[in-house]
């Protein structure tokens, strides 16, 4: 056997970007959850000669756009964290983790503020139920991803994470960065798109 | 030869039982994914024969509607979610790293998740019917409006399924990754075994497919619990998103469920014709063609509804049937002028290859809307599904069962036995259900607790229920073979098919690390080739 292929069966048995790929797959087996829902938007939508349906007061777009402009900011904060990891720089990703989350924090407080003033309730139609529905499945993924990303913090302060060692800064970016995407979307077809 | 590292035990105080609750070695995973599918296998079967039983013959004896309506509701759903996909990842999870020299499955820990979330899931649904009301009673389809208005066990439905669908995904993921990453050396992509393919394409199906049910069954939840009105027309809704979105999921559902059986036999057929597989490459093609065209097709379950596009969704059905039928030649010509050796796991697959052959044309046929509009709803698809389902996957299922007993347990089951239960199965399997072809041409409809005994489908019904019992018969059979054999010493050889893939080239049952030592990897047969090699080293000394 050669030794090129003995280095690369080396890293295979090892499988030293397995949590990656692995958070690759969940993250196209979340996009198609969204897609799911995103489908089912756009089919409710089609049928609807007005949009929002008449009776229903559009969402107000200014903590929503705060809460975008303070999400999407994060996804570059975290991505300078996974730059700062991949030169070895821990109390820099450190610092760069903690931004993150706290930016993650400030979205679910700004969205759950903005649902205590939103003019109507998921029982009063299609288009909240949509809206009440979706929004809260991102939340609950934000949640999520401010809990995962604790727990990458948690682990540098420890010393378990390295120039070697950082596959779940990656991962953990790999799913922020999905959140954000899906924000955007969600971010046009409910606050853009009803005007 | 490579030496792989072995891997530390816990030796310690606690007992056998912990160490089986707290295991994530996927060889263990693997048999409790067995025990676990079996158990509700054996929920799901007697609920079969109870609905045969209560059918034999016209007017209500034993049950009335509703509780009919429950009874069919969790046998699809328990035979579809808790036992053929189990029992599936099962083979998989106690295979996959055998056969591609792996110590393990890449996430060993989240491996263990996967399965405990099955008995809690399985657990979930049926608890329903200890609820007022009953369990969930809309079908394994479960469509809107029905669903909307079931009680608590419709709930415990949903939130089971969720738990399920969880389950599934992560076993999926732990699957593709541990294909891609920890192969051993020399075992590139075109090496793989056969079986490990059909995982693989199947793993991808979950992983793309199963979180769309996710989001239909949240939606449902959203609907009944939340006060949401995504499925209300009355509110904006729509009923046929229900229908849609489920079998979005639910189509390719059926290749997840069919795939792995697939493989099993591309597998065992070669071993037994003492041929390679005819045609691998076109295997693997027909598998990955049949991944991607199965969520091209899932309208075809609603052409009655009129709001589909019909002939857009009949002819992506019929495509699949191309790579189906190239499937089908490749494992004839993998017989032909072979040298047939008829053990339990060759008859199991040669059935599989007739019945699913049956339940195949079956498809072609009710993918043409003419000819749907006429049989939708009728027994003719409960024939159609169970072709597939028991006649294909469930044959297949038993002849993974036959085929690597041995090396699970380090014992042989009964070569007579097994042929008792294969023949039986056989009869009983065709008598249940070709006569229900016949009863959906008659306009029999599914899905109803009684008929009018002037309406001549009695007799077939009768005929049904015989051969109904005839499996429980079979079923019994093995379930002795399995016990008599368990109490008997381990006398099983490592390879006593003399197979093809890794898993022969270690002891029966295989030592906690897996392999002592990997015999070089040149083809898709190494222990083929390590075998002949050895046969002309001796030759030639």
């Amino acid at each position: 056997m050669s030794v090129s292929e003995t280095i690369a069966d080396e890293r295979a048995v090892r499988g030293t970007s397995s949590p990656i790929l692995g958070m690759v797959l969940f993250v196209a087996s979340e996009a198609m959850f969204f897609a799911a829902f995103f489908g089912v938007y756009f089919t409710i939508r089609a049928s609807q000669s007005s949009w929002p349906p008449k009776g229903i007061e559009a969402p107000k777009l200014g903590i929503p756009s705060v809460a975008t402009v303070l999400l999407v900011t994060s996804s570059f904060v975290l991505q300078a964290g996974v730059r700062a990891i991949q030169r070895g720089q821990t109390r820099r990703l450190e610092r760069l983790l903690a931004a993150t989350i706290v930016m993650g924090l400030g979205f679910l407080v700004l969205q759950v503020w903005d649902y205590s003033r939103s003019p109507f309730g998921i029982r009063s139609g299609i288009f909240p139920s949509l809206f009440y529905v979706m929004t809260s499945l991102h939340l609950a993924h934000v949640a999520g991803g401010v809990v995962f990303l604790s727990m990458i913090l948690a682990q540098s302060r420890t010393g378990q994470l390295s120039l070697e060692r950082h596959e779940p800064v990656e991962a953990g970016a790999i799913y922020w960065h999905f959140v954000d995407v899906v924000w955007i979307g969600l971010f046009t077809a409910f606050y853009l798109l009803t005007r | 030869m490579i030496e792989t590292r072995p891997r530390t035990m816990a030796p310690g105080p606690r007992g056998r039982f912990v160490s089986w609750l707290t295991t994530t070695d996927h060889k263990r995973i693997g048999i409790l994914y067995f025990l676990n599918s079996f158990l509700f296998f054996g929920v799901g079967g007697v609920f079969a024969l109870l609905m045969r039983t209560e059918l034999a013959r016209p007017g209500t004896q034993i049950f009335a509607p509703h509780a009919y309506n429950q009874l069919f509701t969790i046998h699809g759903t328990l035979m579809v979610f808790l036992f053929i996909f189990p029992v599936l990842s099962g083979f998989g999870n106690y295979f996959v790293p055998l056969q591609i020299g792996a110590l393990d499955m890449a996430f060993p820990r989240i491996n263990a998740l996967s399965f405990w979330l099955l008995p809690v899931g399985g657990l979930t649904i049926l608890s329903g019917f200890l609820t007022k009301g009953g369990a969930a009673a809309a079908g394994w389809t479960n469509y809107v409006p029905l669903a909307a208005q079931g009680r608590t066990g419709e709930d415990l439905w949903i939130v089971g399924l969720l738990i399920v669908g969880t389950s599934s995904i992560l076993g999926a993921i732990n699957f593709i990754v541990t294909i891609l990453r920890l192969r051993a050396p020399g075992m590139s992509m075109t090496r793989l075994p056969i079986f490990v393919w059909s995982i693989l394409a199947q793993s991808l199906l979950v992983v793309l497919a199963t979180p769309v049910l996710t989001a239909a069954l949240m939606m449902l939840f959203a609907d009944r619990r939340l006060g949401a009105s995504f499925f209300d027309a009355t509110r904006g809704g729509n009923v046929l998103l229900w229908q849609h979105v489920f079998w979005f999921f639910a189509h390719p559902e059926v290749y997840i469920l069919i795939l792995a059986a697939w493989g099993v036999v591309s597998e065992i057929l070669p071993v037994f014709s003492g041929k390679p597989l005819f045609g691998y490459r076109g295997v693997v093609l027909a598998f990955l063609m049949i991944t991607a065209l199965s969520f091209t097709v899932w309208a075809h379950h609603m052409f009655a509804t009129g709001a589909v596009e019909l002939p857009f969704f009949s002819a992506t059905t019929e495509l699949i049937s191309i790579p189906t039928g190239v499937l089908f030649f490749n494992w004839l010509f993998t017989l032909r002028n072979g040298k047939l050796r008829f053990e339990p796991p060759m008859l199991f697959a040669l059935g599989f290859i007739a019945m699913f052959l049956i339940g195949g044309i079956d498809g072609v046929w009710t993918a043409s809307p003419a000819v749907d509009f006429a049989l939708t709803d009728t027994y003719w698809v409960v024939a159609h599904i169970h072709y597939v389902l028991f006649g294909g996957t469930v044959f297949g299922i038993m002849a993974a069962m036959y085929y690597w007993f041995p090396k699970i347990t380090g014992r042989m089951l009964s070569k007579r036995l097994g042929q008792w239960h294969f023949w039986i199965q056989l009869v009983g399997f065709n008598l249940t259900f070709f006569p229900m072809h016949i009863l959906g041409l008659r306009g029999m409809p599914r899905r109803i607790a009684d008929y009018a005994p002037n309406r001549g489908w009695t007799f077939l019904n009768g005929l049904s229920t015989l051969g109904s019992y005839l499996i429980g018969v079979a079923m019994l059979i093995f379930l002795v073979n399995v016990i008599t054999t368990l109490r008997k010493p381990r006398t099983a050889p490592d390879d006593p098919w003399e197979a093809n893939t890794l898993e022969w080239a270690t002891s029966s049952p295989p030592p906690p690390h897996n392999f002592d030592a990997l015999p070089p990897i040149t083809s898709n047969r190494p222990v083929y080739d390590a075998r002949h090699t050895a046969a002309r080293a001796e030759g030639t000394s």
